[in-house]
């Protein structure tokens, strides 16, 4: 099971390894560069090499000054405070980009500079969606579940330099990903548009990060696997099956950035919203209930609320969240039986979703008034309430009659947005406001108060967002399907456009609220980063095996 | 022994875990998607389908690249106003060729799946140079850098074989006179030839006959590939047409 332990001076197992595969790559890289004549392809292995000079550098000085150092019998910690920290600088990216896109809707005049096409809504939407959903909710998945899998496990986490090369490999592929978009490289997937080398690259960070996972797991001196492993464990192998699957192109040469996917049409729609759902159903939902299963219990320092629960909660919820994709294609060219099946599962899914809730929630039995008492669990407890109201709202707007009305509108839009800020945003944050003292060794956060203002902000800010989603999507819905008395369409498209005016104001002000929520935070974490450590020093990695899950 | 105990085995094994989580997660995608590869139903047949030109190939990866994708739709739905206001649902056989589809999931502006020919080349080009010029209320991005960039078709001919690869009937001539093609149809000289109605032209002349479906209502003419509006509009009754102006108002 375990290595026979080094000294513990030594250098991590593996990064001689990683240096001689980061000059490699970066030369394959150069190479590329040079080769080929499509500009976007020669920009995109440009950055590339250079990320991989900048690794063989780091990890040639770390390992001759002797500061790259593996601790055998310590927690790998620094790995999950770089997580963090990269948590909240692509929180603040992608909220910002977020922000922005929203005021170009609201002021189009204002917001669009013709001379710079690159920041288009076009390009800057995937921006956005991946900055928030990959970037944001991707390295807080990761981190999070580097701090889980050890703590609950009781081990060190697996692969010498691995976690590392992950959290690395895992920006490497945002940065790759972002520029790309900007530059126009795209597979044009919702969700899944980075192109087909991007693709791979993180195809390679994903099969590591699922070794280093499931090789912690191995070493563990818990016999049983704690529940919010599955859930990790869950995240991680549905998202390596849908990425596959979703992603598989062909590209146009080996030095062109362009690929086209081997699906098309209707087949490409129904693999498109596959991905599309359960990127939603495990990224966003399977891994931050994870951290739910987690840190509820431990910051409420009470048991999870029903460990039969937990298990039909998994089961049902992993089995039926995968059918639910063709509710993003009602009525349109996917053969019905299709559009039924995944109306009828969608509709089911609200049962797991809130078995989930209500373990969730009913986990603070007994202890409801840490809700007066602590913000953050004030946050988390808002947060799986806003999971019980979008898991609720989403398998009403997927029936076929309600979704003629919503589909097309901004009423998903806000459906989105109720999810990833209430949800995946609130848990995050409240994960990390758990986290951060406990990486720094410091007894609690840096203020309380901020605490409470970044939660009551951002949660003003959400509520805005979802009203004005829902007053104009349901408009904009009921505008294109109204009749005069005569039997004429009542709008003109453009009439729609312009009755939005205002919600979209709303909305953006809303955005700007939860953005400067999120910078309070950011204040908050830096100046608690900042605090004079407790007894021991904040240098040294906590050693194994004394926090109890 | 109950059945909560049995459960033991899977939090013990990591490997009997993930087992069972790729069994669990795979039924409904191989139930759901599995059949449409199959399934002869599923894309009804229309005659005199054809893949895109190499300009319009081209055109579209631009569509693509700008994101378009992410504001207009390509998918009529079978619904009385999207009828009215759009034409003709949209038909699987319609984007067969498509890798990927672009049918898009949210109308901040309209569909586009049969805009072409609605429209006059000089409305589309004040409109995409700046939007607000021509439509004050519309809140889409100015292109007028498409106006100003040359295509780069460079590769043109890589990309017709990466398309036969995934599956798109290109011929081995059609991929060989790809640049050519581009060029001719790009001639404003014979703009009118290669407008939105049949494709004329040595290679693609083939391709032109009239789409019918085999169930052959007669909505379905000219061809589908080249998603005119213009059937629907004007065989539609009167009493259905849109209360404003014109045609062209109502689809803003």
């Amino acid at each position: 099971m375990s290595a026979p332990p080094p000294s513990n001076d030594a250098a991590p197992p593996g990064a001689a390894v990683l240096l001689i595969i980061s000059v490699v790559s970066a030369f394959l890289a150069i190479m590329g560069a040079g080769l080929t004549s499509d500009p976007i392809f020669r920009l995109q292995a440009e950055t590339f090499a250079l990320a991989c000079v900048l690794a063989a550098f780091a990890l040639n000085a770390g390992l001759s000054s002797g500061t790259l150092l593996h601790h055998p019998d310590r927690y790998s910690d620094g790995v999950i405070k770089a997580g963090v920290i990269a948590t909240l600088f692509w929180a603040a990216a992608g909220l910002l980009v977020g922000v922005v896109i929203a005021a170009q809707l609201s002021w189009p005049r204002i917001f669009y500079f013709p001379e710079l096409g690159f920041l288009n809504f076009g390009r800057l939407r995937p921006l956005h969606t991946s900055a928030v959903i990959f970037a944001f909710g991707g390295n807080a998945l990761i981190a999070t579940s580097f701090w889980v899998v050890q703590r609950t496990c009781k081990a060190k986490l697996a692969g010498g330099i691995a976690p590392w090369f992950v959290f690395w490999g895992y920006q490497l592929f945002i940065v790759m990903a972002a520029t790309g978009y900007l530059m126009g490289a795209t597979s044009g997937k919702e969700y899944s548009e980075p192109e087909w080398y991007t693709d791979l690259w993180l195809t390679i960070v994903w099969v590591a990060y699922l070794l280093v996972f499931l090789g912690t797991i191995w070493k563990r001196k818990e016999p049983h696997i704690y529940v919010a492993n599955w859930f990790y464990l869950a995240m991680i192998v549905t998202i390596a099956l849908l990425h596959l699957v979703n992603n598989a192109a062909v590209p146009v040469g080996l030095l062109n950035h362009k690929s086209y996917g081997v699906f098309s049409g209707v087949q490409d729609a129904l693999v498109q919203w596959w991905y599309g759902h359960n990127a939603v159903g495990f990224f966003l939902t399977a891994g931050f209930l994870a951290m739910m299963y987690y840190f509820v219990p431990k910051r409420v320092e009470r048991p999870v609320f029903s460990y039969r629960l937990s298990i039909v909660h998994f089961w049902a919820l992993i089995f039926i969240y995968i059918w639910a994709g063709p509710h993003h294609l009602h009525y349109t060219a996917l053969p019905q039986w299709a559009q039924t099946l995944g109306m009828t599962f969608s509709i089911m899914l609200w049962m797991p979703s809130w078995g989930g809730m209500i373990n969730g929630l009913m986990t603070l039995s007994g202890a409801w008034d840490k809700l007066r008492t602590d913000p953050v669990v004030r946050m988390m407890v808002v947060s799986i309430a806003f999971y019980g109201m979008s898991t609720f709202e989403g398998p009403v707007m997927s029936i076929r009659a309600v979704n003629a009305l919503s589909h097309y509108t901004d009423w998903t839009i806000g459906h989105v947005h109720s999810g990833a800020l209430g949800w995946v945003g609130f848990i995050s944050f409240g994960a990390i406001y758990c986290l951060v003292p406990w990486l720094w060794k410091k007894k609690e956060m840096y203020s309380n108060t901020l605490i409470e203002w970044h939660f009551w902000i951002a949660t003003t800010g959400i509520l805005l967002y979802i009203a004005a989603m829902w007053v104009s999507g349901i408009m904009e819905g009921l505008m294109w399907r109204e009749y005069t008395p005569q039997g004429f369409l009542a709008y003109s498209f453009i009439e729609t456009v312009s009755a939005k005016h205002i919600e979209n104001i709303i909305r953006t002000v809303g955005g700007l609220m939860y953005l400067s929520g999120a910078l309070i935070m950011i204040v908050n974490v830096w100046r608690t980063i900042l605090m004079p450590s407790e007894a021991v020093s904040e240098q040294t990695p906590a050693p194994l095996a004394t926090a109890i899950a | 022994m109950s059945v909560w105990k049995h459960h033991a085995k899977f939090e013990r094994h990591s490997l009997l875990l993930i087992i069972g989580i790729l069994v669990v997660v795979s039924i409904g995608g191989l139930v759901e998607i599995a059949p449409l590869f199959w399934l002869q139903s599923t894309i009804e047949k229309v005659d005199g389908m054809r893949p895109y030109t190499p300009l319009e190939l081209a055109g579209r990866d631009i569509y693509l690249r700008e994101g378009c994708y992410l504001c207009h739709s390509q998918m009529i739905r079978p619904l009385r106003d999207e009828v009215e206001r759009y034409g003709h649902y949209s038909l699987a056989a319609e984007s067969m060729y498509d890798h990927p589809f672009q049918w898009g999931s949210k109308r901040t502006g309209p569909d586009l799946a049969r805009v072409g020919g609605k429209y006059s080349d000089s409305w589309h080009r004040d409109h995409l140079v700046d939007p607000r010029s021509v439509v004050p209320e519309s809140v889409m991005p100015p292109y007028k850098f498409l106006a100003e960039k040359e295509l780069d078709y460079r590769d043109i001919a890589e990309k017709m074989k990466a398309q036969h690869t995934v599956g798109v009937p290109y011929t081995a001539d059609e991929i060989a006179n790809a640049k050519k093609d581009l060029e001719a149809q790009a001639d404003p000289s014979r703009r009118t030839q290669w407008a939105c109605g049949p494709v004329t032209g040595p290679r693609w002349s083939t391709a032109t006959s009239t789409a019918i479906p085999t169930r052959s209502p007669r909505w379905m003419r000219p061809s589908p590939i080249c998603r005119c509006s213009a059937p629907w509009s004007t065989s539609s009754p009167t009493r259905l047409r849109p209360r404003r102006t014109s045609d062209e108002r109502a689809h803003l």
